[in-house]
């Protein structure tokens, strides 16, 4: 791809700073300087013009010995780059266009209530980029002009109140960083290996800095009655008018935030523009996307994503209802399914760990498929109910099968289950809240495979 | 919906928060002084619902039926609407499987005796439907008439939602064909649901201090004997998600695997088309549910379609119609709903774009 200026763009036209700054000697001497800068400028750049002429002959380039891309100065090092703000928006370099979000194909049939997988095996820290975020829409997605959307609070509380986004803002804010993970991610492995990179085991999952109001000070702005209102009702304004029930508990402790802001900017459409419910530790349908409405009630509301999905089955055949809390799991991202290491050597194994109950307080990794474990650094600062990325050097010896796997232990103590700990409770068909340890195959050619270990 | 404070009603505090505790003592003072603009949180912030507003969010429906409006709706009249708005989707019986899982099938009589479905535990279903699931009739009627239909959500009437829910019911053998569903009957009727004892929430995924269920040890040493692989993906699903080499970055210690093999002469990755204004309009309007571009779904592909009519005359201005105003009978006995929503413009592009697609 070439670029181009823009016509319009007047090169060269570059204003001084206010005079009145700088004394009259000194300007005097700056505009003597930049004369004779000027003057070497030009001798310089004709001088360089006449080595490239040079370069360019065959017989002289095969006589120096080395890399091409050292010897051989491409363009971006010989030409002129692009104005400031070419792209007032930017977006990232066009061989970046790999990692992107993506859909399974078989999972779901109609694109407007599906899931778009988060592209994990590329991603570095524990931000997301907003633009890689997964999505899961359950009616479609909207850009909802702002100065039209309106957020009610109802129910038991003393003044049933309207707030627009202009006041919301308005109120003081907090900033956290949370990870927000579908109840489902992992779902299709429950029983078996179905997918096959980490994107597709685990990319309903992403992480960012949620900036908005926490809950309760709005809710105890309104007079809520906080004796017989022990759950609020969260609804959205799109088609689906999604609702979830989220326990009056979780709104006192402060964490559920009335969330404008993502990542530094407003959130993204497909997030939720412009107010979005976060509900920290939780399964991400009840963070409530284009939120219009929380009512405060005495008893839980069976709605629809809480009584036909978003209930798990146990093996005596009766469903967990209201299941919510994402619990302690880790997944190594590099290397990860469906890769291939280049040579044998030094490597970084690298993942994510997180848990709905608190912090991640350690990571073990395993390469003989959790026969031994070493401890991995955990990479601070560690936030509650955050990704976390661990970080383990490794050298691979290029011979024989390599089993990786990565378990996390939480703040509550809590270990990270094998899919046999899991299984032996909860059998193989509950598809919500699959959080095992993830193993990955290495076979001698240096190709990464997803496997279950026994 | 809920249940509202009366006026002479105080909240009291819970007595764990601190800050709360001086703000309530606020509230307990008396409605006057609370919204007296007395240095209060967010002085000046936000306004008192109208009751109109309240009313025209507060939808939601309770198992305890708090929100339901006054209303009934026959099975006869249900079915009626079925077959106009939701077979398209769910099939006549609600068994269709290809667009959402399935709504109605699964159940047995003997189900509906006991309250559990027994189809849960010995697998005998090959998918779990709605009414396997579903304990509760208020969570059928809230969701039906908060967001469906699925293209135009909000738009029946409350009659029409008690019959859908009617309907369904009677498809599930859980009401007969002449029954009115109604806001004095349907908590009777949901005492006959057959998933109705099928629910559990004694466990520690609702908070964050719940007790898990599991507990696995930190061993780090010798931990087991043997580490076999028990499953992989086969062969043959190699290459389902497309070809991994890019969906993987072009530098780092990786790459990804090549799974798919360009045939002599072609590029292994798709061409790129660009989109016309019909295709967005198909892909924007919920189209897809029913209609793929060369395979046939509920409705026909958009190809047969093509091939069918590209050579009337009026082919542009038919097709435009059908979209419009629904149609039957001409493809099978799957009725297409009526696209009204769209404007002329919006169909003649579609129309265009359908024809274009001849092959």
């Amino acid at each position: 791809m070439s670029f181009q200026i823009p016509s319009d763009t007047t090169l060269g036209r570059i204003q001084r700073a206010p005079e009145n700054f700088v004394s009259r000697t000194d300007i005097a001497f700056v505009n003597r300087a930049s004369e004779t800068d000027r003057r070497s400028f030009f001798k310089k750049a004709f001088a360089a013009a006449a080595v490239g002429a040079v370069a360019a002959s065959p017989a002289l380039a095969t006589a120096a010995k080395g890399d091409p891309a050292i010897l051989n100065l491409p363009a971006h090092t010989k030409g002129l780059g692009q104005p400031v703000a070419a792209m007032p928006y930017g977006m990232p370099s066009q061989y970046e266009k790999n990692l992107q979000r993506r859909e399974s194909p078989g999972l779901t049939r109609v694109g407007a209530a599906s899931v778009s997988f988060c592209p994990l095996q590329g991603l570095f820290g524990v931000i997301t980029p907003s633009g890689l975020h997964f999505e899961r829409h359950h009616q479609g997605w909207w850009d909802i002009d702002p100065t039209q959307h309106r957020l009610m609070i109802n129910g038991l509380v003393k003044r049933e109140m309207v707030f627009t986004i202009d006041e919301l803002m308005r109120m003081e804010s907090v900033s956290r960083v949370h990870f927000i993970e579908c109840g489902a991610n992992s779902g299709m492995e429950w029983a078996n290996v179905a997918v096959p990179t980490v994107q597709y085991t685990h990319g309903m999952l992403s992480c960012s800095e949620f900036t908005g109001v926490p809950l309760i000070k709005v809710l105890e702005y309104c007079g809520v009655d906080l004796k017989k209102g022990r759950y609020i009702l969260a609804e959205g304004a799109d088609g689906s008018s999604m609702t979830r029930t989220i326990p009056m508990e979780m709104v006192e402790s402060g964490e559920v935030l009335l969330t404008y802001g993502q990542n530094g900017e407003m959130l993204r459409p497909e997030n939720g523009y412009p107010l979005r419910l976060i509900v920290p530790g939780v399964q991400g349908v009840s963070s409530v996307k284009y939120l219009r409405r929380i009512e405060v009630g005495d008893k839980p509301y069976a709605a629809k994503d809480e009584a036909v999905h978003y209930v798990d089955l146990m093996p005596d055949g009766t469903h967990r209802q209201y299941t919510s809390i994402q619990e302690c799991k880790s997944v190594i991202t590099t290397p990860s399914g469906g890769q291939k290491l280049l040579t044998p050597g030094f490597y970084n194994i690298t993942g994510l760990a997180w848990s709905g109950r608190g912090k991640i307080t350690a990571v073990d990794v395993s390469t003989d498929g959790g026969k031994n474990w070493k401890s991995a650094t955990v990479q601070g600062p560690v936030h509650d109910k955050s990704l976390t990325r661990f970080n383990l050097p490794w050298v691979w010896d290029g011979k024989g099968e390599v089993l990786l796997q990565s378990r996390a232990v939480d703040s509550t103590g809590y270990v990270q289950p094998s899919y046999r700990t899991l299984r032996e409770k909860r059998d193989d068909k509950s598809i919500y809240h699959n959080n095992a340890i993830q193993s990955w195959r290495i076979d001698a050619s240096g190709e990464v495979h997803n496997v279950h270990v026994g | 919906m809920t249940i509202h404070l009366k006026l002479d009603q105080k909240p009291t505090a819970r007595p764990a928060r601190k800050g709360f505790v001086a703000i309530l003592s606020m509230v307990v003072l008396g409605s006057t002084l609370l919204f007296s603009n007395s240095g209060f949180a967010f002085e000046g912030l936000g306004r008192t619902a109208s009751k109109d507003e309240v009313k025209a969010w507060d939808i939601d429906v309770r198992p305890d039926f708090v929100g339901l409006p006054k209303g009934s709706g026959s099975v006869q009249k249900g079915m009626d609407v079925w077959e106009a708005q939701c077979a398209s989707c769910h099939g006549v019986f609600g068994e269709s499987n290809e667009v959402f899982t399935p709504i109605v099938g699964g159940t047995t009589a003997e189900d509906i005796k006991r309250g559990r479905v027994q189809s849960l535990k010995d697998g005998s279903s090959p998918q779990r439907t709605t009414l396997m699931k579903v304990p509760t009739v208020s969570t059928l009627w809230d969701y039906i008439n908060r967001a469906m239909p699925w293209t135009a959500p909000k738009s029946l009437s409350t009659e029409e939602v008690y019959a859908v829910t009617a309907y369904i019911l009677n498809m599930g053998g859980i009401v007969g064909d002449d029954f009115v569903l109604s806001n004095t009957n349907i908590a009777q009727v949901q005492g006959k649901m057959p998933n109705r004892n099928g629910m559990q929430t004694n466990h520690g995924m609702w908070l964050a201090s719940g007790k898990p269920d599991v507990k696995e040890k930190r061993c780090m040493s010798n931990c087991k004997p043997d580490a076999k692989v028990i499953s992989y993906l086969p062969e043959y699903a190699k290459d389902a998600h497309g070809n991994l080499i890019d969906q993987n970055r072009l530098v780092g210690p990786v790459r990804g695997v090549v799974t798919v093999v360009a045939k002599a002469g072609e590029s292994a990755a798709a061409p790129k088309v660009s989109m016309s204004s019909g295709e967005s309009l198909f892909n924007a309007n919920g189209c897809v549910a029913c209609h793929g571009v060369d395979n046939k779904k509920l409705g026909p592909s958009v190809v047969a379609v093509a091939n069918k009519y590209a050579d009337r005359k009026d082919a542009k201005a038919y097709l435009a119609g059908k979209i419009k105003t629904g149609s039957s009978g001409v493809w099978g006995d799957m009725p297409m709903p009526a696209q009204a929503h769209l404007s002329d413009e919006d169909t003649n592009a579609l129309s265009d774009w359908f024809l274009s697609r001849k092959k």
